[in-house]
């Protein structure tokens, strides 16, 4: 299985099949457009590396998925199933409506109990099938004692059908069985879009786990081998080829490396690595490869522990109740009251059994939330699918809701504001000759500072000099000899310099004082246009970091933000969240490093980018797919729009409810009555959400 | 009126045959990928003749 993020036409489609099927071993091989993906049935020699690389060549991007955590069948097969009852709901509705039209216009004696019967025909079986998603839900809320909305639901099509169907059998003017099974259609389209929404986003975000395919390369007696980190035991020793990510909590035997910490603490200079040295689970080695012996791997590791604290943070805020669930509770009790107190009020008066539960069922059916179950469910698909064609994907149902209600803005600064790549700051100030030489260094490392000043040096269309026995130390930088001189260029107390507190690299050149090359993140495209559009929103915006003062104050200025707190350590950022939570503001946190993961646990609604941890991506409420950031000001105007949308449904299918009851409890409303309410109703609120786009 | 007894019947088995036939198509998979499908159709990888 693999991700293709990039293709969008019928030519990528071609491409990609063409390249694979043209790969020695590859037995079958298919596009999914929607979901961006390729799933290719080939022999086990033929590894996903070698497929990466042949799209790779082919043009087109793509990555390795971990098929094991995708899992998605068990989705699809509940989607399926609704789809298949949403399909029978509205194949009996249309034959049942097609017979009441006939009565409606007035067929009488035996030509409308015929008609009555057919229906019943159709329409009883149809209503067991459709409503099993309703009955199961509703019996499981009774069996402990509690009420949702299915309740009410069960309870109207149950009393619909069967009154309708004793009407029948004595050759009555009313029978409902179009209400009911218009109902179950219309109550199966407001879980079937919800369902949707949900499944279609909690695949994307599953498929941004199993992008992460955990592997290791154990040194064991036999070799090398490569294993599942789920396989490490204490006293393994691993292998962290440069540029790879330290799969366990361990300490270094062999090698020296630098490492970067930025995901794990938030600093953004990298830190030397050596034998003796601790390293955690997360971090990225760059230099050299590294010998690790495991101390902690898997739930024992700093990773794990983070991913605990998150998991204390999120049973807090499942507490959170949607509108949903708020109408659902007022409404449930007050249609059975309503329904209970026609129905007894008409018994009184006509000491008529019949007359009363009639009453009550028309009651039940004309108060049924048709519009109420479809009122949250249309507005939330259309504006997750708005958001997504803007690169926003939503992993929780209720988020949107949540970022309406945002006040306060907390972002963090490596990997979120600022891209975590390093661009070379003053090269204006040395000369032609050192920084030939530097991009001569730079080009033999595969560091991220040197690899930065390389890119930026061939773009000014700088030539490297030509430089003797260029060799790489690990952890300090590159040597080498020019014109008979030693030239370096590495970290600071290796050439002798005095570390600055921002990030940099020296060059020295013989014996003359190093010189310095600093470097400044770079910004995430966007992030100025988004931090405006905030600002302009009125809402309130602080920017933490685990980064040095000056780093982040600096940086700061430049962005325009005032609040400012800087070397924050993970506990603090959550704690600090907490705090304003507890002040009485409503955070939304924007953060991707592991130090922010419980921050962003802990806030009322989290967004993370794409390039965030894993840990840190599963802990917030939206993911970031692009590398632009201005799509969270959208979010918040789309969702404070969705939340206003989903207000007026309500408003709507409550005055829709408070003109037709009268009717239903004075005994008007005649079955053609209940199902011009519902469809009007149902469809106008299915309108309303569509304004979104 | 007498018409009624056999057009009620036509319209459910009509109705039936469609509901059917949405069944296989669902049981096919041929709901997986809307999006590439409204592409596949305009390429001409297979325009002379079928996927072997």
């Amino acid at each position: 299985m693999l991700s293709l993020p990039g293709i969008h036409c019928a030519g990528c489609i071609s491409g990609v099949e063409r390249a694979l099927m043209a790969t020695p071993g590859v037995r079958d091989a298919r596009v999914n457009l929607t979901m961006k993906r390729a799933a290719v049935d080939a022999d086990v020699e033929v590894t996903a590396e070698a497929l990466t690389q042949v799209l790779e060549r082919a043009g087109y991007e793509a990555h390795e998925l971990d098929p094991g955590i995708l899992a998605t069948t068990e989705n699809d097969r509940r989607g399926r199933d609704l789809l298949m009852r949403l399909a029978v709901a509205f194949f009996a509705m249309m034959n049942v409506m097609l017979l009441s039209v006939a009565v409606w216009s007035g067929a009488e004696g035996s030509t409308r109990d015929m008609m009555h019967w057919i229906s019943a025909a159709i329409a009883i079986p149809a209503v067991i099938f459709c409503g099993r998603p309703f009955y199961v839900s509703a019996w499981s809320a009774l069996r402990v004692r509690r009420l949702n909305m299915d309740v009410p639901i069960t309870l109207a099509i149950l009393l619909a059908v069967g009154t309708s169907l004793y009407e029948t059998a004595n050759s009555g003017h009313h029978a409902y069985f179009d209400a009911a099974i218009a109902l179950c259609f219309f109550l199966l389209a407001g879980r079937y879009l919800d369902h949707r929404t949900r499944a279609s986003a909690r695949s994307a975000a599953q498929e941004l786990a199993a992008l992460e395919v955990p592997r290791a390369l154990r040194i064991s007696a036999k070799g090398e081998e490569t294993v599942s980190v789920s396989e490490l035991t204490v006293g393994d020793l691993v292998q962290v080829k440069p540029g790879g990510r330290i799969p366990v909590d361990g300490l270094v035997t062999e090698g020296q490396s630098e490492i970067d910490r930025a995901l794990m603490t938030g600093e953004s200079l990298p830190a030397y690595a050596g034998p003796g040295d601790a390293v955690s689970a997360g971090e990225v080695n760059l230099t050299g490869p590294l010998t690790v012996e495991v101390t902690a791997a898997g739930e024992d590791t700093a990773l794990h522990r983070i991913a605990d604290l998150v998991a204390v943070a999120e049973a807090g805020r499942n507490n959170y109740t949607s509108l949903a669930d708020q109408a659902a509770k007022l409404y449930a009790p007050g249609v059975h009251i309503l329904s209970v107190l026609a129905a007894i009020g008409w018994w009184l008066y006509t000491q008529d059994l019949r007359i009363s539960l009639n009453i009550a069922a028309a009651v039940l059916i004309i108060t049924c939330p048709c519009a109420l179950g479809l009122a949250v469910p249309a507005v939330t698909t259309a504006a997750s699918g708005k958001l997504f064609r803007r690169g926003l994907l939503i992993k929780d149902g209720t988020a949107m809701e949540r970022l309406a209600e945002a006040d306060t803005v907390v972002f963090d600064k490596t990997g979120t504001l600022t891209l975590g790549a390093p661009e070379p700051a003053d090269l204006d100030t040395h000369s032609k000759q050192s920084l030939s030489i530097a991009l001569g260094l730079a080009q033999a490392s595969a560091h991220p500072l040197a690899e930065a000043l390389t890119s930026a040096l061939r773009k000014r269309g700088v030539r490297p000099a030509r430089l003797e026995a260029v060799t790489e130390r690990p952890g300090y930088g590159v040597e080498a000899t020019w014109k008979g001189q030693t030239v370096r260029l590495g970290r600071a107390s290796w050439v002798g310099a005095e570390a600055p507190d921002v990030t940099a690299t020296f060059l020295q050149i013989g014996d003359a004082a190093p010189e310095t090359i600093s470097f400044t993140d770079s910004l995430r495209p966007g992030a100025e246009e988004a931090i405006a559009a905030l600002k302009a929103q009125g809402k309130r915006l602080i920017l933490i970091s685990g980064d040095t003062k000056g780093a982040v104050s600096r940086f700061a200025d430049t962005l325009g933000l005032d609040e400012v707190i800087a070397e924050a350590l993970p506990a603090e950022k959550a704690a600090y969240v907490t705090d304003l939570t507890a002040q009485g503001a409503k955070v939304l946190m924007v953060g991707d490093g592991l130090n922010d993961t419980a921050a962003l646990a802990a806030a009322h609604v989290s967004i993370s980018p794409a390039s965030a941890l894993d840990a840190a991506r599963s802990a917030s409420d939206m993911v970031l797919l692009g590398r632009d950031l201005s799509p969270i000001a959208d979010a918040v105007t789309t969702a404070t729009q969705a939340k206003k949308r989903i207000h007026e449904n309500f408003t709507l299918a409550t005055i829709y409810n408070v003109l037709a009851v009268p009717f239903a409890i004075a005994g008007l409303a005649t079955p053609l009555i209940a199902a011009l309410a519902m469809s009007t109703s149902s469809l106008t609120v299915s309108l309303n959400a569509l304004r979104l786009k | 009126m007498d018409v009624l007894g056999l057009l009620i019947p036509v319209s459910l088995f009509l109705g039936l045959v469609g509901l059917a036939a949405f069944f296989w198509m669902l049981k096919r998979g041929q709901f997986e990928d809307p999006e590439g499908d409204a592409h596949r159709i305009l390429r001409d990888d297979y325009d002379d003749a079928p996927k072997g």
